[in-house]
């Protein structure tokens, strides 16, 4: 689709620019052009673009999406070590500022690149694109792309990932998902990390935030994880080589 | 908050259209936002005067319309309007439903000034 040779004119919309339609014309002679145009097309289109690419290389890519400090590393650091050889992973960090969660994941041995995004508050479909661009993605199985820390606007935007994961971690409290619902509507997956801290917290009901996940209409699994102890940790790796499975 | 990005994004297809219409001016734009589309209206409309400054649409009005959140239910078949938070049905209070309205971001429509119609191209 495009702005230039008319084929964003389709029989769903050409009503409005055939004579007549509401191409029309205002009292004061001003013309009103009907346009139906999203606001994100531009995310999109790259996002697609990304899309494409890692289905290339057989690529399965998630969006991991939390609270900043609900352990998005720290999880990817024991996912990694629970597949060791088992599956090839890359990981692309989002932050405002350093290179330190790209450094601990290469600790790890694994390739990582980090997006700086300066003062924005989420990643954009044209951010990874550009990240790609230094990222070997042949011989890869899963490529985890760790959004800026916020539960606000990384909901909205599109990157070209397969899956969105979205981290709930225990201290933050069960009703995250009636407080935003744009994310948590969007999640494939929910996890809820610190899993080791239920006991001590004693205010956090799983369940609650099951009832508050479905609220929003969202039939997404919810695992309870902690990357401290391990608990739990199957689950959720098990849904990674199913979904990375289903891709190859 | 990305809602001066998102302003610009608008900014950009309002001039492409102005562009292609061959108007000097845009005096208004008409925008349909849900509430789960993620965007605040207050400060998309704080942030559209920043990124319309020097631009084809520096003295349009942005016109805001809040679209209602609106499912349909997967069990008994019925639309409901319902809060943002709470996507369940009302007639029978299941929570299996389908967004029918509420996540939208677009432009719908732009009031052009000055253009000529001889040149008139298609949109």
């Amino acid at each position: 689709m495009c702005d230039t040779c008319g084929c964003n004119v389709t029989p769903a919309n050409e009503h409005l620019v055939a004579e007549g339609g509401h191409l029309a014309h205002t009292a004061a002679g001003n013309e009103s052009v009907e346009v139906l145009k999203g606001l994100l097309d531009a995310n999109d289109h790259v996002a697609g673009h990304n899309r494409e690419h890692f289905e290339r290389h057989g690529v399965f890519a998630v969006n991991l999406m939390s609270s900043p400090g609900a352990g998005k590393t720290s999880l990817l650091e024991a996912t990694i070590d629970a597949f060791g050889p088992e599956l090839n992973i890359a990981v692309v960090e989002g932050d405002l500022e350093t290179e330190n969660d790209a450094r601990r994941i290469r600790d790890k041995g694994v390739a990582a690149i980090q997006i700086s995004t300066g003062s924005a508050c989420h990643l954009d479909a044209h951010m990874v694109h550009t990240a790609l661009h230094d990222l070997e993605l042949d011989g890869v199985d899963v490529l985890f792309i760790e959004n800026v820390g916020n539960l606000v606007c990384p909901a909205s935007f599109d990157l070209g990932q397969h899956r969105n994961v979205a981290l709930l971690s225990t201290p933050e409290g069960h009703d995250k998902p009636a407080k935003y619902p744009v994310m948590f509507r969007a999640a494939d997956l929910v996890l809820i990390t610190k899993s080791d801290l239920l006991e001590v917290l004693g205010d956090f009901d799983p369940a609650t935030a099951e009832s508050c996940l479905r609220q929003v209409a969202n039939p997404a699994p919810l695992f309870e994880v902690s990357a401290r102890d391990g608990t739990g940790m199957d689950n959720w790796l098990d849904w990674l080589r199913q979904e990375a499975g289903a891709r190859e | 908050m990305h809602e001066l990005a998102i302003c610009q994004a608008l900014i950009g297809e309002v001039a492409a259209v102005a562009r292609s219409e061959h108007a000097t001016s845009v005096s208004d734009i008409f925008v349909r936002v849900g509430p789960l589309s993620g965007v605040e209206y207050p400060l998309m409309q704080d942030a559209f005067p920043l990124a319309a400054a020097g631009t084809v649409a520096s003295e349009a009005t942005l016109h805001l319309e809040a679209t209602p959140v609106r499912v349909a239910c997967g069990e008994c078949g019925e639309e409901s309007d319902v809060p943002a938070n709470r996507l369940v049905c009302k007639h029978c209070g299941a929570w299996r439903t389908q967004l029918i309205s509420g996540d939208e971001l677009l432009l719908q429509r732009v009031v052009l000034e000055g253009h000529n119609p001889g040149e008139q191209q298609h949109v």
